[in-house]
């Protein structure tokens, strides 16, 4: 018989091994699920995991780590504040996608001037821009209690709307010959988010990341509001006990993830993606939800969470077009890793023991 | 635009039909947080549920047969969710999101080469006099049996919480899971069928969606409804009949900004398909300003250690 | 005197016995719970089980009622064997047990929570009736109707006496069944358990509470660390002898020097706040005020605005500015934060959860409320070392036993977790310190630590309010006492010469008893 023995305290080896446990394990489920669709499992996994790495095309790939890494690791950053305190902002994709159409915007109407402070002023405007998208949930449970959850995620559905409707409308390319969709960044280089050395798939966006990992990594180590943060998430009474303020924790977690999710839609559009387009978003939003647990919720652990992840998606594709791999087959690949990894989290606050089933 | 085009009649018939997808995913979700469990994977299972029951249906061509399996193609899913949150004791928010995901990628996967498919039709109730009242009839009595079922299933989860010993049962877990435990009661298998119940139901609601209202399968199609039967519960304060009120008012901006639609408004279509969620958000706002009282236990780990 | 406890060997079986318990063992990892504990109960019979915080009582009764498994042992029932597999088939063999905690739901209504206890209950409308007729009989007024949650907590105990007595128990298991009861009630309750003896059921009686017992009980088992160390009969022994068989030892009792109360450091007029939640207690028109070298004790049951009053003196709830008033400055709108740079320092009742995080370190822990006067940041930035070694110096001081500063919360005892709660806040030196229930679940030699460490505290001139429902405490402690009654504080009086009798109606007296007893 399996027993659960609440462990005294959580286990140190196991905070650290049970991410990589549940790597290991998912690709062996991988394997298997790849299997029963009629591939060679060992070769798929293979090309997802090596191929982008040391394959023939590694020279291409490896840049594209980075480049779809990045905001990955921006908005986990950010959702991971968050999840340490309890607050549950499941919307990032939609202020990832207002971010990207407010910086964009702004970008835009200077068309076609050229000045330097273009793109800053994009960048800062589509971080303001996630911000105010978050704040609606936020605003709403300080001031009525309304759950954070459920408003955030409606507010995705409400902004892809909104993105179609610019992309049709306001924001579509005049010179576009009726084709929807704005405007290249690329042919407009004082509002394009280009790579900073040729070839590394290095562009601002990077740059913002390791930022963001950097300030979270001494906010939560170092600094009063993140230990704040860890408290409320953990003992929300001993918080309040302590004095910390639940509303203004609230504002600071969902202000704070929704810009980071606007900053990464902000370089993406402006950089990689190119332009406001109705589907320029690929679920980046939804994706660092699975890249900040896998992370542990820790900054450092978020960085590489995001490149392993940035590795699926690009192992994917390859496995894609040279075994015809289903896409879905990835998506799955990705949610299968969560859930191994919520159920290997349990050997680190439990321990299993064998007992013998005993008559009493 | 033509206001003259939409038609109440048909307007309150097809708002039964837009309502009963997310009526059945909310009951069974209702059931699940009323025993403590807060299962944020609905949309995941719907979406399974969807998949699995337009494939059952096309490939017997019996919708009876579509609809149970995507019944237990959403309670196998739940089981996942089950074992983590039962078993391994996960975070209920995380492994309901996991859920989600992974519903969302499964669904697609399982929907490859399904896409453009017309599925068997479901048959109509179709009482002969009763449908025949004009106004009266094509609202109340013109439709497909599973917006009937639908009925039934809210009537039925009501008579439970409320009169039986089950229900009784199933709400003390939910409200105080170790003086449950501490009378005897079996917290955790409570619970994994509760868990399962709100599986199946969001299966049903799910193929509904593909079966009957589109009818067809497409990626993604369910499109958020799950999140929305998940705020219906909230709106409902955990109250069966509230849900058929709050499934009912949905339904109807649903297809009131369709027949806006329709009719040619000077509204960009997509802000008029905004308004579903829009209303959600306002209808939440309106709903936790006087703080409806949650299941005291819902979302807590239980595990009896001693 | 002592000649009258025997150890168990010695002790001779009664003619007729209800309940055999021989050899009963159960382990946890890391402790033993129960090591070989043998005795029985004979129809009609008080039984006391006595011992500390953590001698094993609730495992023990935990296995007579089916919600744990014995290790080795055995256990008979009207001499056939007796293993519960669970609570059903021990509330079938006759056994009911009214718990200290965790038995009843809120939300539901009497008669619902009536029901879940029972095993083929009748229709709610014909168990309503019968709810009735039973509290006549006994003497325990209910109404079948109410939520359980807007009960009293003498109320929510009838509750659950009355689910046992609808079963026609012959045993009835009570875990310190007075922790919730004016001193009125308790009398009340007396005469029901009376009434019930006289019937022939029998009565496993759990407490530490030596007076009780020995006004109660016809015999006691007495538990140390897990064993049986011996049983005797109460009303032929004196407290004193049994409660060195309790604890093992002999511990010093509190010292207090004479003091001398100074200048008000604490005033509080007309406080009035809602109740925080749906089943909390509002705080109406509160007065008290608080002197510099004085202890003034706050008793009362359970749930009469006792944690209400800790949230609004700690910062936690906010009032009228005026409301409360630190040193003649107003803090009624100030945060916890602001109220802890002014001195005012408080230890909540709940240990984990609420005075300290479970999974946080100590050191953690230390930073939790010793931000601010330890001077642990600088400019928001924490000093690890500092934290660390303020906690090391709690740890030290109160002799708090842990590996280390290191150690989580959650791993600690109840006393140990509880001194450092109290010693974290009383070497900040607070001007005014606030605790709840500070010797709560603790063992006899921690809650002596604790109580030294409060008198000392104020013998060095801080004002203390001490917040308790263990009456011995107060009147050991303190100088003044007041009483909290539905989120009512009565006058205070000085402890000194206070009777029994007058503390009880300061308490509320007999709740909801409408029905005079006797």
């Amino acid at each position: 018989m399996l027993k659960l023995e609440k462990r005294p305290q959580p286990s140190r080896l196991w905070t650290w091994a049970a991410p990589l446990l549940a790597v290991v394990l998912t690709m062996l489920l991988g394997g298997a699920l790849f299997a029963a669709l009629g591939k060679d499992p060992v070769e798929a996994i293979a090309t997802i995991f090596w191929q982008p790495l040391f394959g023939e095309h590694a020279f291409y790939y490896r840049p594209q780590l980075l480049v779809k890494g990045a905001p990955l690791v921006l908005i986990a950053i950010g959702l991971a504040l968050g999840f340490k305190a309890g607050i549950w902002n499941i919307g990032a994709e939609g202020q990832y996608i207002i971010g990207a159409l407010t910086g964009a915007a702004v970008g835009l109407a200077f068309y076609p001037l050229d000045a330097w402070y273009i793109f800053p002023l994009m960048v800062m405007v589509g971080a303001l821009g996630g911000w105010l998208w978050a704040m609606i949930p936020a605003l709403l449970r300080v001031q009525f209690g309304t759950n954070e959850i459920l408003v955030s995620l409606m507010l995705v559905y409400v902004a892809e709307q909104l993105l179609a409707a610019m992309a049709l409308g306001p924001l579509k390319n005049p010179d576009g010959y009726g084709f929807p969709g704005s405007r290249n960044f690329q042919e407009y280089p004082a509002a394009h988010n280009a790579e900073i050395l040729g070839g590394t798939g290095m562009h601002w966006g990077v740059v913002a990341a390791l930022i963001a990992v950097i300030f979270a990594y001494i906010l939560l180590g170092r600094h009063i509001l993140g230990y704040q943060i860890r408290l409320t998430g953990q003992a929300p009474r001993a918080a309040r006990f302590a004095g910390v303020s639940p509303p203004r924790l609230i504002l600071f977690c969902l202000g704070t993830s929704g810009a980071l999710a606007g900053l990464a839609g902000l370089f993406e559009v402006s950089g990689p993606a190119g332009q406001v387009s109705i589907d320029f978003n690929v679920g980046y939003g939804f994706t660092a939800i699975i890249v900040a647990f896998l992370g542990r919720l820790h900054p450092v652990g978020i960085a590489l969470a995001g490149l392993l992840m940035a590795l699926t998606y690009i192992g994917g594709e390859i496995a894609q077009s040279n075994l015809g791999l289903p896409s879905a087959a990835i998506q799955m690949f990705q949610g299968m890793l969560l859930f191994v990894l919520l159920a290997v989290d349990l050997l680190t606050n439990y321990r299993i023991r064998f007992k013998a089933a005993q008559v009493a | 635009m033509d206001l003259g085009s939409i038609n109440p009649v048909l307007l309150l018939a097809s708002l039964m039909v837009a309502a009963t997808p997310i009526l059945i995913a909310a009951l069974g979700e209702l059931v699940a947080e009323r025993a403590g469990v807060l299962n944020l994977g609905v949309e995941g299972m719907m979406i399974t549920g969807a998949i699995c029951g337009f494939a059952a249906a096309v490939n017997t061509g019996s919708p009876l047969v579509g609809f149970i399996a995507a019944a237990l193609g959403g309670a196998g899913l739940s089981l996942l969710f089950a074992f983590l949150t039962q078993i391994a004791l996960a975070n209920q928010v995380a492994s309901g999101l996991a859920l989600t995901l992974f519903g969302l990628g499964l669904s697609a996967l399982l929907g490859q080469g399904y896409q453009g498919i017309k599925p068997p039709p479901t048959g109509k109730l179709d009482i002969p006099l009763l449908g025949d009242i004009p106004g009266l009839g094509p609202v109340l009595f013109g439709h497909d049996i599973m917006v009937y079922f639908g009925l039934g299933l809210c009537a039925a989860v009501w008579g439970m919480l409320k009169y039986t010993r089950a229900g009784l049962i199933l709400r003390a877990v939910g409200e105080n899971h170790d003086a449950a435990h501490a009378l005897g009661y079996k917290v955790v298998r409570v619970r994994i069928l509760a868990i399962l119940f709100g599986g199946a139901c969001a299966g049903l609601g799910g193929a509904y969606i593909s079966l009957i209202r589109v009818p067809q399968w497409t990626e993604g199609m369910t499109a958020g409804a799950g999140w929305i039967a998940l705020a219906l519960v909230v709106f409902a304060s955990w109250k069966a009949g509230r849900v058929l009120l709050g499934a009912w008012l949905f339904g109807g901006v649903t297809v009131l900004q369709l027949n806006l639609q329709a009719a040619g408004s000077a509204l960009p279509v997509e802000y008029l398909s905004m308004s579903p969620y829009l209303i959600t958000i306002l209808v939440l706002v309106i709903m936790s300003a006087d703080k409806p009282r949650a299941p005291a236990s819902l979302g807590r780990i239980f595990h009896a250690s001693q | 005197m002592t000649t009258l406890i025997k150890p168990p060997s010695e002790y001779r079986r009664v003619t007729t016995s209800l309940l055999t318990i021989s050899g009963l063992t159960k382990a946890y990892p890391g402790v033993v719970a129960n090591d070989d504990v043998s005795f029985d109960i004979a129809p009609g019979e008080v039984h006391a089980l006595l011992g500390e915080n953590g001698a094993g009582k609730s495992t023990l009764v935990k296995m007579i009622y089916g919600l744990v498994k014995p290790d080795s042992g055995r256990m008979e029932l009207h001499d056939k064997a007796f293993t519960p597999p669970e609570p059903r088939a021990a509330r079938a063999a006759g056994v009911a047990m009214v718990f200290q905690h965790f038995s009843l739901f809120d939300a539901l209504s009497v008669a619902e929570n009536v029901a879940l206890g029972m095993e083929n209950p009748p229709r709610l409308r014909d168990l309503a009736g019968q709810i009735r007729r039973v509290s006549e009989t006994y003497g325990l007024p209910l109404d079948p109707h109410r939520m359980v949650g807007d009960l009293s907590a003498g109320e929510r105990q009838r509750v659950e006496i009355i689910r046992c007595l609808l079963q026609d128990p012959q045993l009835l298991i009570m875990d310190e069944p007075t922790s919730v009861l004016t001193p009125q009630e308790v009398d009340i309750l007396f005469e029901t358990l009376r009434k019930l003896t006289a019937e022939g059921v029998a009565i496993l009686y759990i407490s530490h509470k030596l007076e009780e017992i020995r006004a109660l009980c016809d015999r006691a088992t007495i538990l140390r660390q897990g064993r049986n160390v011996g049983t005797c009969i109460p009303r032929d022994t004196s407290a004193r002898d049994m409660a060195q068989m309790m604890v093992g030892s002999s511990f010093e009792a509190p010292t207090r020097e004479t003091r001398t109360a100074g200048a008000v450091a604490l005033d509080v007029t007309g406080l009035s706040l809602p109740a925080p939640s749906a089943f909390g207690t509002p705080l109406r028109n509160i007065h008290l005020s608080l002197r510099e070298g004085e202890i003034l004790g706050i008793g009362g049951v359970a749930g009469n605005g006792q944690d209400e009053l800790l949230a609004a003196l700690s910062g936690e709830a906010r009032s009228p500015a005026r409301s409360i008033a630190l040193r003649e400055r107003p803090i009624g709108r100030l945060g916890p934060t602001a109220r802890r740079r002014m001195g005012l320092l408080t230890a909540p009742e709940e240990r984990l959860g609420h005075a300290a995080a479970p999974d946080m370190s100590l050191t953690e822990n230390a930073l939790l409320t010793g931000a601010d006067r330890e001077n642990l940041l600088t400019r928001g930035f924490i000093r690890w070392r500092a934290a660390r070694a303020f906690a090391t110096r709690v740890i030290d001081r109160f002799d708090v036993r842990t590996p280390g500063a290191d150690t989580a919360a959650r791993a600690l005892s109840g006393g140990n977790l509880q001194k450092f709660v109290i010693g974290r806040e009383v070497l900040q030196r607070p001007e005014v310190l606030v605790v709840n229930q500070p010797t709560w679940g603790v063992d006899a030699a921690a809650a002596a630590a604790i109580r030294q460490a409060l008198l000392d505290l104020a013998a060095h001139g801080s004002a203390i309010l001490c917040i308790s429902q263990d009456l011995d405490e107060l009147m050991e402690i303190s100088d003044r006492f007041a009483a909290l009654n539905e989120g009512r504080l009565s006058a205070a009086l000085p402890t000194h010469g206070l009777s029994l009798e007058e503390i009880g109606l300061m308490m509320g007296g007999a709740h909801g008893m409408e029905v005079a007893h006797g």
